[in-house]
């Protein structure tokens, strides 16, 4: 049996303008402990996806099987890690953990073990030294960490990530990555994640997921990254076949999805999604 | 000064801020935005009062100046302290009385009659401070839940805003003959907790003023970040937890807005409610004096605007208080 199973997903927004089909034919089975990337141009439907794995959107037709069971509402065995960490600003760090961990676990862990699975949790990001901070008191970085965190602590069978590091520095964000990496290898969850950064997904990934441009966005290709773990991004700078697999992302989304180039007269719709385009070759 | 008291004071240390008491007065023009503004401001009002009302008779007599203003201040103050006397001698009068009989007869049955005598300006002060109080606080605890669950359900926003919206500009003057006759019919008891008159303008306050609170606690509610709403989804909490976990703590901002337009709003009606219904408090005394028509009426009226006025700034700034001391974003600037 299939871990995941998205099957036939399409996606109907209804608009002012009538409905318009964001998602169209949308097949993925992911394994079990299986990192999966998913990367496309802006306004493709990426972040759709995720959520109807979430629950927190209802597909039009088809639907999200997880270990035998349709999803059709969210609930705290798909962790979500949200773009822009979503912690609750009058809590801190420790008590946004909390929240998540007392939901999942009242009744079958002690108040001791909670209060350690929380602890172990935020130690498992590197945020030991700030438990007790409010999010407007850490960095964006650390921010994306208690978040992490939180979504770690419930145990999820799927850990859903939407551009985790869009809003970061580069620094940073290849921090997070190596954070991410390590953890990832202790934990072994099944991981997918919304990326605009080929390096990424290409550093991370088992399988990258490609999408075409919308409407009726679907699964363009799927490119299996086959390196050894653990990956080290300064080893992997040099390695030919990584590099071929960042030249099959790039081909993929330069010359097969290519967006409509400018007429000069840009809308600023279109100014967004260049913007968003310019990120990605970055 | 003693400099060992200086560097005392200058270090206070409360909560990790040391203060810099005296630091403030070393810049002079920050000591002039922040205190000599606003008196250069007071004092021109006051100019400019008294040049005004020297220009205008009235058939009280002239328009009292800030002077004659500040001179029945004092005077309203001994009436208030007269009073005070006398109704303490009226007890010990009474005591010693009860005294002598019980000496006599040591079964002899002694009561203690009330003191009814006149109340002072400064007993009206209260009784409308306690009212609009009791008033606000009604209106709030039925307000915000209402607000709260208007906001997290349209189906209910629909079902209630257009009550909402046709009761909220009704003027309190129509509400009090309603709330007179059902208060009379409704509160009846032998030995009532509470005056008629006290609950007549305590319930017209609440009703003119709960409006404000649920339709700013509604719009916070329902303007609450989707992100947040997202996550309480996704952990699945309860009612009740998302309520207090969540939609209480990102809606305070607008709630607190929209409590203290109640507030000023309930301040507003309940001086005109006493007025129209001669129920004790502050709008009784402005009637009263109004009435009276004696040449020191008018600057007796004036005393009663001003500390209405300063009340109402007053209660305005509790609130703030209250806001900043609830709200979780220590540094967002609450004005
Ligand atoms: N609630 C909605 N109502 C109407 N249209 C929507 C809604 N949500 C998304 N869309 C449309 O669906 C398409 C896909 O949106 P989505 O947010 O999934 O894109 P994305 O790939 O995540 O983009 P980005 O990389 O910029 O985050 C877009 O064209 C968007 O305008
Ligand atoms: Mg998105």
């Amino acid at each position: 049996m299939n871990h995941l199973e998205i099957s036939q997903v399409a996606m109907e927004f209804e608009t002012p303008t009538g409905p318009f089909v964001a998602l169209d034919n949308v097949n993925l089975t992911i394994a079990k402990g299986e990192f999966v990337s998913l990367i496309g141009h802006s306004g493709c439907g990426k972040s759709t996806v995720l959520n109807i794995v979430a629950g927190l959107y209802q597909a039009t037709t088809g639907g999200v099987i997880l270990d035998g069971k349709e999803v059709n509402e969210p609930g705290p065995d798909r962790g979500v890690v949200f773009q822009n960490h979503s912690l609750l600003p009058w809590l801190t760090a420790y008590e946004n953990v909390e929240l998540a961990v007392k939901q999942v676990f009242t009744g079958k862990k002690s108040k001791a073990e909670m209060k350690e699975w929380i602890l172990h949790n935020l130690e498992l990001v590197h945020m030991s030294h700030a438990i007790d901070k409010r999010p407007s008191e850490i960095s964006g970085g650390m921010k994306q960490r208690v978040g992490i965190a939180r979504a770690l602590a419930m145990e999820p069978k799927v850990l859903l990530m939407d551009e985790p590091f869009g809003a970061l520095d580069a620094l940073t964000r290849a921090h997070m990555q190596d954070s991410l990496i390590e953890i990832q290898a202790r934990l072994k969850n099944t991981v997918i994640m919304i990326t605009h950064d080929v390096d990424e997904a290409v550093l991370l990934s088992d399988r990258i997921v490609m999408m075409t441009n919308g409407p009726s966005a679907t699964v363009g290709e799927i490119l299996p990254v086959d390196l050894p773990r653990p990956r080290d991004r300064v080893q992997l700078a040099g390695n030919k076949q990584y590099n071929e697999y960042r030249a099959e992302v790039l081909k993929f989304l330069y010359e097969r999805q290519r967006k409509i180039e400018p007429v000069p007269a840009i809308s600023s719709e279109k100014k967004k999604a260049k913007s968003d385009d310019e990120e990605i070759a970055a | 000064m003693n400099t060992q008291v200086v560097n005392i004071i200058n270090n206070l240390n409360i909560k990790g801020q040391t203060i810099k008491f005296f630091d403030f007065f070393k810049d002079p023009s920050k000591v002039f935005k922040t205190i000599g503004i606003p008196i250069l401001s007071i004092a021109m009002f006051l100019v400019i009062w008294n040049a005004v009302a020297s220009q205008i008779k009235t058939s009280l007599g002239q328009v009292p100046g800030p002077a004659h203003v500040y001179q029945q201040i004092i005077t309203l103050y001994g009436e208030h302290v007269e009073e005070r006397n006398k109704e303490t001698a009226f007890y010990e009068r009474q005591e010693k009385r009860n005294a002598k009989k019980l000496e006599k007869n040591p079964d002899a049955k002694v009561k203690i009659r009330p003191y009814t005598g006149k109340e002072t300006f400064f007993d009206q002060v209260i009784t409308s401070i306690v009212t609009v109080i009791t008033g606000f606080l009604l209106a709030s605890l039925i307000a915000i839940p209402i607000g709260i669950i208007c906001g997290l359900s349209t189906t209910l926003y629909s079902a209630l805003n257009p009550l909402i919206q046709t009761f909220k500009p009704i003027s309190p003057l129509a509400w009090l003959p309603i709330v007179t006759m059902i208060v009379s019919a409704v509160y009846i008891s032998d030995d009532p907790m509470f005056d008629k008159s006290f609950l007549n303008s305590a319930i017209t306050v609440m009703l003119c003023c709960m409006w404000p609170t649920i339709i700013n606690t509604t719009v916070g509610v329902s303007t609450i970040d989707k992100d947040l709403i997202n996550v309480s989804r996704v952990l699945r909490l309860g009612w009740m937890t998302n309520v207090i976990k969540i939609v209480l703590p990102s809606s305070i901002p607008m709630m607190f807005a929209g409590l203290r337009v109640s507030l000023g709003i309930g301040w507003m009606v309940l001086i005109a409610a006493e007025m129209l219904a001669q129920n004790p408090g502050l709008g009784k005394f402005v009637w009263d004096e109004f009435q009276n028509g004696s040449s020191n009426s008018l600057a007796r009226i004036m005393v009663a605007v001003v500390a209405i006025g300063l009340i109402g700034f007053l209660l305005d700034r509790v609130m703030l208080l209250l806001q900043k001391s609830v709200s979780w974003d220590k540094s967002a600037i609450i004005r």
